[in-house]
């Protein structure tokens, strides 16, 4: 576990911990397996290209995951998540894998966000911020947002 | 125009759906999402923390989307809505985002109801046509009464 952030540790602007992460088919398999969202799109190439797409895509709600841990890591067990909102505006793609548990050179997706109001509700100390996952070419293809409550020193 | 067909679904909610959270099912999110966290993981780690044990993580809910039929939101009344929405012309399903406000920690053995209803269809002129725009909502209730979450989608159907 990291280090416990404190509400009168952040500041409008403070950064989350950025969250790499590599969508690889195997991923994506066992997000299918999982979820039970077994639609063709996000694993065969014909039926992507036949839908228009071109090539299969990573699930929406795996990216939507994505983000919540990224809030959940960086706000630490003393912080709670009360709120979280997303939206899929772009697509991304997966890495094929090169072994049975290596994944192919390519393109690793950044969970970035950042602090952008921070304020006290009765009790609770809070921290909105903005969310997003981030491709290679630096598009947010998934952005959103969130509120946590932080511990606090006082 | 929506149809009469249409503008009867708002307001309708589907029947309530149970689900059990598993602690298989956790480290089956956690794994697949490659999530370390311990409380995850760990029992024993889990049980000493401010929780008092394993919990789901936050975005677990959304995750067993089929065979729940419920998660996060009632499967035949999206179906439903879908269907009367594509008999008045509105046949391009867009993504207009996922929204979730979480009030208690969800823990390992719990049994979740969720109630999904539709809150608004409303359609919109736009430079592209016409689109319609869908408010769909669903709330989690644990075996004590007390409401977990509440999640909120926009579906846009052009």
């Amino acid at each position: 576990m990291t280090q416990q952030v404190y509400w009168e540790d952040v500041q409008e602007g403070t950064h989350l911990t950025p969250l790499p992460k590599i969508a690889s088919t195997q991923m994506l398999v066992k997000w299918a397996a999982g979820s039970a969202d077994f639609n063709p799109l996000h694993y065969e190439d014909t039926f992507a290209a036949a839908q228009g797409i071109g090539k299969p895509i990573v699930h929406g709600q795996l990216k939507r995951a994505w983000l919540v841990q990224l809030v959940t890591d960086w706000m630490g067990e003393a912080g709670t998540l009360t709120k979280f909102a997303c939206q899929f505006r772009g697509m991304d793609y997966p890495r094929q894998m090169a072994t049975m548990v290596d994944v192919k050179d390519g393109e690793t997706h950044m969970c970035k966000g950042h602090v952008i109001k921070k304020y006290v509700e009765g009790d609770n100390h809070l921290v909105d911020c903005e969310i997003w996952v981030e491709n290679q070419k630096g598009e947010k293809t998934t952005p959103g947002n969130a509120t946590v409550a932080l511990p606090s020193r006082r | 125009m929506l149809s009469e067909k249409t503008l009867k679904l708002i307001g309708k909610s589907g029947e309530v759906k149970m689900l059990e959270v598993e602690k298989g099912a956790i480290k089956k999110y956690a794994d697949a999402v490659g999530e370390t966290n311990l409380l995850y993981w760990d029992n024993e780690y889990a049980e000493n923390s401010r929780y008092g044990a394993m919990i789901a993580p936050p975005g677990f809910f959304g995750w067993p989307t089929r065979w729940h039929g419920a998660m996060p939101f009632h499967e035949e009344l999206q179906v439903d809505l879908i269907s009367a929405l594509g008999a008045d012309g509105y046949t391009r399903i867009l993504d207009g985002g996922i929204a979730f406000e979480f009030f208690r920690p969800v823990r390992a053995g719990d049994t979740l109801a969720s109630l999904t209803r539709i809150v608004s269809v409303v359609e919109k002129e736009t430079k592209g046509g016409s689109m319609s725009v869908s408010q769909i909502e669903a709330s989690y209730t644990n075996q004590n009464g007390d409401m977990v979450a509440k999640a909120t989608k926009t579906m846009i159907i052009r």
